[in-house]
């Protein structure tokens, strides 16, 4: 057991429970590299990445950048906004042109559900999927579960609960099965117009009342309401969103213990979290950033030594 | 598969022994100096080697770390095992540090030439020495060569030199292994 069971990493869905064991083992080595005064190691100086960016990206694409730079790779950025995209071209085109330049490593984030497995059938290079519309964030939850496995000494046996708008969040999904698959019991709390029809099916409990889920957890995962994907309505306000769903110090000081609190980000402040629990010792959201940038190392790093000479 | 022994228990001692007051010889109190074995193999014999110095020739201030070289190797995607790496713990600075590398085997070079490369992740070293166990010779693939050796041994490729610690292995000793 010392390489991945797959050659892409599309989604949580397709890998197995020892991968990610081997990611987390690979990314504690990769957390103490990013904190030595020389934070670069050479694995893959001969490697080339491309990170193609059809929908905006802050932090996953910085985290990206960072860690291939970590690890040496060759970087080139793409973004559609400022492409031939926009002229008409095809994401197989789009690729396959980069790819001429002997590109080995594609990392993607691409509005439409499915697209990095799409890519997968058509094109030989490696592909992490950095986000594909509603459907996953591989990464992203294999950071969260690390960070809960760096706050808890383990996932197996913890509770989570992640609220908010499940429906239109590849970072929901992506969590419930590394969650799942790690040994968690998880719930997911949110207005019942923003949780999928169906969503027990994939071994997970609904709770409306966001003060039974917070007392029944050990973790609370917060997602942003993502107004971009929303074509209706989904709730009447965004105060009332608040007023029902939104996690403040109040709540937490009632609750008889003391649980840790995720927020993937972008936070709208004040919505889903206020500004004190953001900022509080019980809230890891930056640990979890940090984390990123070595899970991302390990991922890349994992798959890149299977790309053949 | 047939082996031989190259030194026993007793033999392993005093080689240790000797090493040690080599590296008192050139370092005396060791308060500029500091050791790192090289992980996994190496870890051993650094901590065998700071145990000496400590109980038997009282020098207190031994600092020991480990380096891990995994992701410093030249042939990540070379081989056919993927490389698996191994924790790395430097609690000290190295900069202006007399650095004493150790590893029980030094054969191709190639590892020593991947810590060189790894140290200067924690800073500018004052100067590097190596110390090993056993000195594999006819074999370098690189312009490397130890500053205190156990035992020079002529093995021919196809043989494997095998050190066995009691603290892992039940014994120590070092074996020639025909494969």
């Amino acid at each position: 057991m010392s390489e991945l069971s797959v050659n892409h990493l599309l989604g949580i869905k397709y890998i197995t429970k020892e991968d990610i064991d081997l990611i987390f083992k690979t990314a504690d080595h990769f957390k103490e590299v990013i904190n030595r005064p020389i934070k670069k190691v050479p694995s893959l100086r001969d490697i080339t990445i491309a990170n193609l960016f059809f929908e905006n990206s802050t932090r996953t694409k910085l985290s990206f950048e960072l860690a291939e730079k970590r690890l040496s790779a060759d970087v080139i950025n793409f973004s559609a906004a400022a492409s031939s995209v926009k002229k008409g071209e095809t994401l197989i085109d789009t690729v396959n042109n980069i790819l001429s330049m002997k590109v080995d490593m594609v990392v993607m984030r691409h509005p439409n559900p499915g697209a990095g497995i799409f890519l997968s059938k058509h094109i030989d290079a490696c592909i992490i999927n950095a986000g594909d519309g509603a459907h996953e964030h591989p990464t992203q939850a294999l950071l969260d579960s690390f960070s809960i496995r760096e706050r808890l000494g383990e996932v197996a046996g913890k509770k989570v609960v992640i609220v908010g708008d499940i429906l239109h969040s590849r970072v929901a999904l992506s969590n419930i099965y590394a969650l799942k698959l790690l040994g968690a019991t998880v719930k997911v709390c949110g207005p019942k117009t923003l949780i999928p029809k169906h969503i027990e099916s994939l071994g997970v409990e609904v709770e409306l009342d966001i003060r039974k889920a917070l007392q029944w957890c050990d973790v609370a995962n917060m997602l942003r309401v993502q107004n971009e994907r929303m074509d209706i309505s989904y709730f009447p306000s965004t105060r009332e969103y608040t007023q029902q769903y939104g996690v403040n110090k109040d709540i937490l000081q009632s609750l008889d213990k003391e649980i840790v609190i995720m927020h993937p980000g972008p936070i709208n402040r004040g919505v889903e979290i206020t500004s004190d629990v953001a900022d509080s010792g019980q809230a890891i959201i930056l640990d979890q950033v940090q984390n990123g940038v070595a899970i991302r190392m390990a991922v890349i790093y994992l798959l890149a030594s299977k790309i053949k000479q | 598969m047939s082996q031989k022994v190259l030194l026993n228990a007793v033999e392993v001692n005093i080689i240790l022994n000797r090493l040690a007051c080599q590296l008192i010889e050139n370092h005396e109190d060791f308060i500029d100096t500091v050791l790192i074995g090289i992980q996994p193999r190496g870890t051993f014999l650094a901590e065998r080697l700071k145990k000496l110095l400590v109980e038997e020739y009282n020098i207190e201030a031994v600092k020991l770390g480990y380096l891990d070289i995994t992701f410093y190797r030249d042939d990540f995607r070379r081989n056919e095992k993927i490389l698996e790496a191994n924790t790395t713990q430097i609690d000290f600075v190295v900069e202006n540090k007399k650095v004493v590398f150790i590893d029980d085997v030094l054969y191709t070079g190639r590892s020593i030439n991947a810590a060189l490369t790894a140290i200067q992740s924690f800073g500018r070293p004052l100067e590097i020495e190596l110390l090993c166990l056993i000195d594999r010779r006819f074999r370098r693939h690189l312009p490397i060569q130890p500053n205190y050796r156990g035992r020079q041994v002529d093995a021919i490729n196809e043989e494997k030199v095998k050190v066995s610690w009691v603290e892992n292995d039940g014994e120590d000793s070092v074996f020639v292994v025909n494969t």
